[in-house]
């Protein structure tokens, strides 16, 4: 090598470490703060609306606790006035730390929520001389809750392992008309939460057949089922179950299980130790999801298939058997949830009975972020707004209820379009393995 | 242990990769196995690991016949392979990247992390690599994610480990480090099988090498051959390894950039405050290891990444604001990256790709509709000029080969009158002769007065073509130098050292490639 002849120009740069860089060029984000204060200026918009000298009362005992909480009667205007200052500052607090790139932690945003649906209820309820019933939110929330939460474990279940699921709606359906027919047969509610799996197992067999087996485009599948699934119950709703409906769709309930001290626990126990086997099977599948997909050898294995699936290959995993495998046990899941429809709630079965619940489902498990524990919250978020809706409704407020009803939607949407930060799907999902 | 593949044969329809392969890698051999792009290398490493089948013919472990039916199988039998492409999962950390498929478990298949941790400590400790255990992949860089694809093989008790171009993404000082860890399983008795179409690499580090050229051995060779065999071994005829260029007569500047910076979806600083100006008639190399922001260079030059500040002036000519389509009719021939998915159109005829960004111009149409004729014409005449060699222009160009598809590209940028030529990666994947040509037409059009600005991870490309080379390091340019700059300064600068301390430090401690270029340089016929 010769030396070089010519000087070139020569820009020696500092190598300096790219994050730090990072944390002063990163655009700041105003879209949080912004929403914050959008509802912060609602809050303040219900305090002024809220009658002057009205009362609000809350109720959140059933009389059978350890401890009886007393009904709480708040001035209605004051407190929300108060209420809504706080979420201003809250508001200003975070357009401040969002102006000078500081985070703020997780307690923000659920001290925000918490205020802004505390001033909500207060104004909904002021005056109206009925109380707001607390336990009744509570456990409307988790009841409407239940079948989400199932249906977001399936999907993320298959989505880990790469196989998108649009077919939990199907899925929920079908749980729901098996349980419904073999606990009406068998006129036991144990039998239909037993059937039940198998239905959610047969959608998500037919799934991973056709994506596995002939690579189908995963989501034209996923409707295709939900379609076959509505039209199936609906034909046999009308034919078989309506000509003979004491022989196949009578009500079973499972009956309620009271877990003795759990129950009496103030506002919790009611809430959520006086539910049925399935429910508390819910909470076993939720909490032993959450461990497994992270600790155990089946969890590391699924989320390797689902992430780069030929590096799963090459260590010797079987990628087609993991998908097939984990995509009936996930429909076994959404097809337990379903059985909530009918026998959870001593229903007869009905005609499109899962009414879109399986897409919310779907919404809960993005919202969390493909985890567990995140659909779970993302599950109860939903189910809280809809038993706020109805809830509300019962007790008459100023605010048309059909407005509230449709606040789970509006989350969706925000929801699915990314809202909540950048959502991170397993990278191979959707794509078939092809060697 | 002993690997032997006797005849070895793999059939894709028609089209044969493997025919009749004769190898054998003795226990504590460092055996290289050279060949061109598509010569078959891949294909028959994958048949070794069990990912394929062969159709005919038998391997032997320890001359006893083996028959995979997965990587699994081989796995077992002890043979770990590191691919071109690593097979690590970017979210997972590397403990977890190495456990996977062969977990220590407690309980009910509980992952016992503890056992896992200690396993990955112990190989690392035993050859002295430094990983932080917990890391995950995608933070890691290249050479360290290499590190962990040995560490995973070793952890499966690999005798026998196949490395598929463990050198393409590394610096010549990481390439050393490699050597070093080679030699030291060399040592420890495993053997070592090393696919690459780098002869320097061969001469530095086997012990034996086969020759392989469209699917079949030529011949064996060893490392005393000089590079000018070996070349014409690998090709099949006399190649120049060199293209002859005269020295650049640069003239006034011409483009600019200043303080370009670009960052990601997500907010990250991809490009950072990166400066350069080029003069008519100069090739400037841009060097780096991939994923360092020569990408979002190219890319926000053309405009499909947006600038977050900075400017790039052409002619004078601010190109702030303006779409892609004004860009190019300002005058920019861009060749981008990945052929196949951002150069052509695979459906489409070689005419229609020809045309792809002056459909709608002159001549190619009258406003309103398309002119075939003219644009028939055209591509056959461009298309002849750049050597394609193809059925007739009304063929899709999926028919045609790599290197044909990319002169069909380069005759789409460069049959235009272009004041700037921008190309990344233009050789990627190609066999020694396009690249040859791909090179003479740089050079061609670099001496009809246009400032080409070439994207390459090749040093050798690099070297090969460059008047002067920026050397990227995360985002930043670390320097501009001289085109004849020693390989092993510029591969300090590659891992972000400065000039004038690379120059320093290169000359402190030599490579084994930068070794290799000297005796290459002596060998060459004055």
């Amino acid at each position: 090598m010769s030396e070089q002849s010519t000087a070139p120009e020569t820009t020696a740069v500092q190598a300096e470490p790219l994050e730090q860089a990072e944390t002063q060029l990163q655009p700041i984000k105003w879209k949080f703060p912004i929403t914050y204060l959008v509802l912060a200026l609602m809050g303040l918009g219900f305090a002024l609306l809220t009658p002057a000298g009205a009362e609000t009362e809350f109720r959140s005992s059933t009389g059978n606790e350890f401890i009886s909480i007393p009904a709480v009667i708040v001035p209605s205007q004051a407190s929300t006035l108060m209420l809504s200052i706080a979420l201003l500052l809250l508001a200003g607090l975070s357009l401040f730390c969002a102006g000078r790139r500081i985070r703020l932690g997780i307690w923000h945003p659920l001290l925000f929520g918490l205020l802004f649906v505390l001033t909500f209820l207060i104004y909904a309820g002021a005056g109206r001389g009925a109380v707001i019933p607390m336990i009744t939110l509570l456990s409307g929330t988790l009841m409407l809750s239940v079948p989400l939460i199932f249906g977001a474990m399936c999907g993320l279940v298959g989505e880990r392992s790469g196989i998108i699921n649009i077919a939990i709606e199907g899925q929920l359906l079908a749980g729901a008309f098996l349980a419904a027919v073999a606990a009406s047969f068998f006129t036991s509610a144990y039998v239909g939460l037993l059937a039940a799996p198998f239905a959610g197992a047969a959608v998500g067999g037919l799934l991973v057949w056709f994506a596995v087996k002939y690579h189908v485009n995963q989501i034209i599948v996923g409707v295709v089922l939900n379609v076959l699934v509505i039209g199936l119950t609906s034909f046999l709703y009308s034919t078989v179950l309506s000509e003979n409906p004491e022989v196949w769709n009578a009500r079973q309930q499972l009956p309620r299980i009271e877990i003795p001290v759990l129950s009496q626990i103030p506002i919790i126990g009611p809430v959520m130790f006086n539910q049925t086997i399935l429910v508390y099977l819910m909470y076993v599948i939720v909490i032993a999801l959450q461990i497994l997909l992270f600790r155990s050898r089946w969890g590391l294995r699924i989320r390797a298939v689902g992430e780069h699936p030929k590096a799963a290959d090459t260590v010797g995993i079987n990628v087609p058997r993991t998908r097939v495998i984990n995509t009936i046990l996930a429909g076994s899941i959404a097809g337990l949830g379903g059985a909530y429809f009918t026998v959870g709630q001593g229903l007869a079965f009905g005609q499109e009975m899962s009414a879109g619940q399986g897409f919310i489902a779907l919404a809960a498990m993005i919202l969390g972020r493909w985890n567990p524990k995140g659909a779970l919250f993302a599950a109860l978020l939903f189910g809280f707004s809809t038993s706020v809706g109805q809830t509300l409704s019962t007790i008459g407020t100023p605010v048309p209820s059909e407005i509230l009803l449709m606040l789970p939607y509006v989350i969706t949407i925000f929801a699915v379009a990314g809202f909540v930060g950048r959502v991170r799907p397993p990278a191979a999902e959707g794509v078939p393995y092809v060697k | 242990m002993k690997l032997e593949l006797q005849g070895v044969t793999k059939r894709f329809g028609t089209f044969t990769a493997n025919d009749r392969i004769d190898l054998s890698v003795e226990p504590g051999e460092i055996h290289a196995l050279l060949g061109e792009n598509g010569a078959g290398k891949s294909t028959l490493m994958n048949t070794i690991y069990g990912l394929y089948s062969p159709d005919e013919g038998q391997i032997l472990l320890d001359d006893q016949p083996v028959d995979f039916t997965g990587p699994g199988d081989a796995v077992r039998a002890g043979i770990g392979m590191v691919h071109q492409h690593f097979m690590l999962i970017p979210v997972f950390s590397v403990t977890e990247s190495v456990m996977l498929g062969y977990e220590p478990t407690k309980g009910p298949g509980m992952i016992d992390f503890a056992e896992a941790r200690q396993r990955v400590r112990d190989i690392s400790a035993q050859f002295g690599f430094d990983v932080d255990l917990d890391a995950k992949i995608e933070d890691l860089p290249v050479g360290a994610q290499q590190r962990v694809e040995i560490i995973k093989a070793l952890s499966r008790n690999a005798k026998i480990l196949i490395l598929d171009e463990p050198t393409a993404v590394l610096t010549p000082q990481e390439t050393d480090e490699l050597i070093a860890i080679m030699r030291q399983l060399k040592e420890a008795g495993t053997s070592i099988l090393f696919i690459t179409h780098k002869l320097r690499e061969v001469r530095a580090i086997a012990d034996k090498i086969t020759v392989i050229r469209r699917g079949a051995v030529v011949g064996e060779a060893t490392p005393e051959s000089t590079e000018t065999e070996l070349a014409s071994l690998m090709v099949g005829r006399e190649v120049s390894l060199t293209t002859e260029k005269e020295p650049a007569t640069p003239e006034d500047t011409s483009f600019e950039v200043e303080d370009l910076t670009v960052l990601s979806p997500t907010g990250k600083v991809m490009l950072d405050e990166v400066s350069l100006s080029m003069r008519r008639g100069e090739i400037l190399c841009v060097a780096g290891v991939d994923g360092n922001g020569q990408t979002e260079l190219t890319e926000a030059i053309l405009g499909v990444q947006e600038a977050a500040s900075g400017s790039i002036r052409l002619d004078g000519q601010d190109l702030k604001g303006l779409s892609v389509k004004q860009r190019i009719n300002a005058g920019i021939g861009f060749v981008p990256e990945d052929r196949s998915t951002d150069g052509v159109i695979a459906g489409f005829s070689i005419t229609e790709n020809f045309v792809l960004d002056q459909y709608d111009q002159r001549p190619y149409s009258n406003g309103v509709a398309m002119r075939h004729d003219v644009m028939r014409a055209d591509a056959q005449e461009q298309t002849a000029r750049f050597d394609v060699r193809m059925g007739t222009v009304d063929d899709p160009i999926s028919t045609l080969s790599g290197g044909n598809q990319q002169k069909v590209v380069l005759a789409r940028e460069m049959s235009r009158n272009i004041r700037l030529f921008v190309a990344s990666q233009p050789t990627r994947g190609l066999d020694v002769g396009s690249i040859e040509f791909v090179h003479r037409s740089i050079i061609e059009e670099r001496d009809k007065g246009t400032p080409c600005l070439i994207v390459s991870t090749e040093l050798d490309e690099v070297i090969n073509l460059a008047d002067r080379i920026a050397v990227m390091y995360r985002g930043r340019i670390v320097g501009i130098v001289d085109g004849d700059t020693d390989r092993d300064v510029l591969g300090l600068m590659l891992a972000g050292v400065p000039a004038d301390e690379a120059k320093i430090q290169a000359a402190q401690h030599q490579t084994a490639l930068g070794e290799a270029d000297e005796i290459a340089d002596e060998e060459a016929p004055a």
